[in-house]
């Protein structure tokens, strides 16, 4: 499997997957209008990825904005996640808050009441 | 029609104007926007948190116009057609979007849903946001029906709208939310 690497614009994130270390990074912004394409990719190759994962796997996330389009296909992202998961694998989700952005960690606790992956909700400090 | 929308588009403004526009709307006119709104914002004396999340309302509130506005002809030339103002009051920032819409069910739909969403807490909007992310699959516009929600939660405020009737066949359909300081 090959490193998968996006880079970052104004209105999408940098995604990094790296299919020999089971690190996953999304970072950055999120919000175009139709996120279904951008994410697309990402999801296809998490498909592949947990055919055959690392027995650990790192998903680091760490967005400044996100719209709500992107919100739906970053669901999707982590609902792969949980098959990880079932199969006895670890994982972990980092959701990396802005410090006293209360939004963006309410974002991350809905995810983590939805999805049965373990999160750790870590704030950043300049 | 053109003098009916400035009447309406008039009466949207409020308090100090920041950004307004009145015109096409399609995805570039979107994201010049954007970089514009987040320049002259980092003009205005204000918290970083607060600067973040009125740069989300913009986002959500431009999206949705983009994503909801109906076209007068069928005909694949015509542009869209919207408006919208962020402007500095008393009480905080206010974004005004405006667009036509059919009165057909959807419109009743539309105000349904605002209607609910202006009645639930806190709480309950947190439950019927997951809801609708785990549940709804994307309609055919690539919206994820979470737009109006979110604005909701975010802001904390009442969603305001108005439509104004233009004929049997169309309204204007004005939303206006507050961003508190």
């Amino acid at each position: 499997m090959e490193l998968l690497n996006i880079e970052g614009t104004p209105k999408t994130p940098t995604v990094i997957l790296n299919p020999s270390t089971g690190v996953i990074e999304i970072k950055g912004r999120s919000i175009p209008e139709n996120s279904i394409e951008f994410y697309r990719p990402v999801v296809e190759w998490l498909d592949e990825y947990i055919k055959n994962p690392q027995p650990n796997t790192v998903v680091n996330v760490q967005l400044e904005y996100f719209n709500t389009s992107s919100s739906k296909c970053v669901l999707d992202v982590f609902k792969k996640l949980e098959v990880l998961k079932k199969n006895k694998k670890d994982v972990i989700i980092n959701w990396y808050y802005e410090e006293d952005d209360e939004d963006m960690l309410e974002a991350g606790e809905d995810y983590e009441s939805i999805i049965k992956v373990p999160f750790k909700m870590i704030q950043i400090v300049d | 029609m053109s003098e009916f929308i400035s009447k309406c588009y008039a009466k949207m403004h409020s308090g100090d104007v920041i950004v307004a526009y009145k015109g096409e709307i399609n995805a570039n006119i979107i994201a010049d926007t954007l970089g514009l709104v987040e320049a002259r914002l980092s003009h205005e004396m204000l918290e970083n948190l607060v600067r973040k999340k009125l740069y989300n309302v913009m986002v959500e509130c431009l999206q949705n116009l983009f994503h909801h506005i109906d076209k007068v002809s069928l005909s694949e030339n015509e542009p869209k057609i919207g408006a919208f103002i962020l402007s500095k009051t008393n009480d905080g920032y206010r974004i005004a979007t405006g667009n036509l819409v059919r009165n057909d069910k959807k419109s009743n739909l539309l105000k349904e849903k605002i209607d609910k969403i202006n009645s639930l807490s806190k709480e309950e909007l947190k439950e019927f946001y997951k809801f609708v992310l785990n549940n709804q699959t994307f309609s055919e516009k690539g919206g994820g029906g979470l737009g109006l929600i979110d604005i909701a939660r975010k802001t904390g405020n009442r969603l305001n709208y108005e439509f104004t009737p233009y004929n049997d066949e169309y309204s204007f359909f004005n939303l206006s939310v507050l961003i508190s300081e």
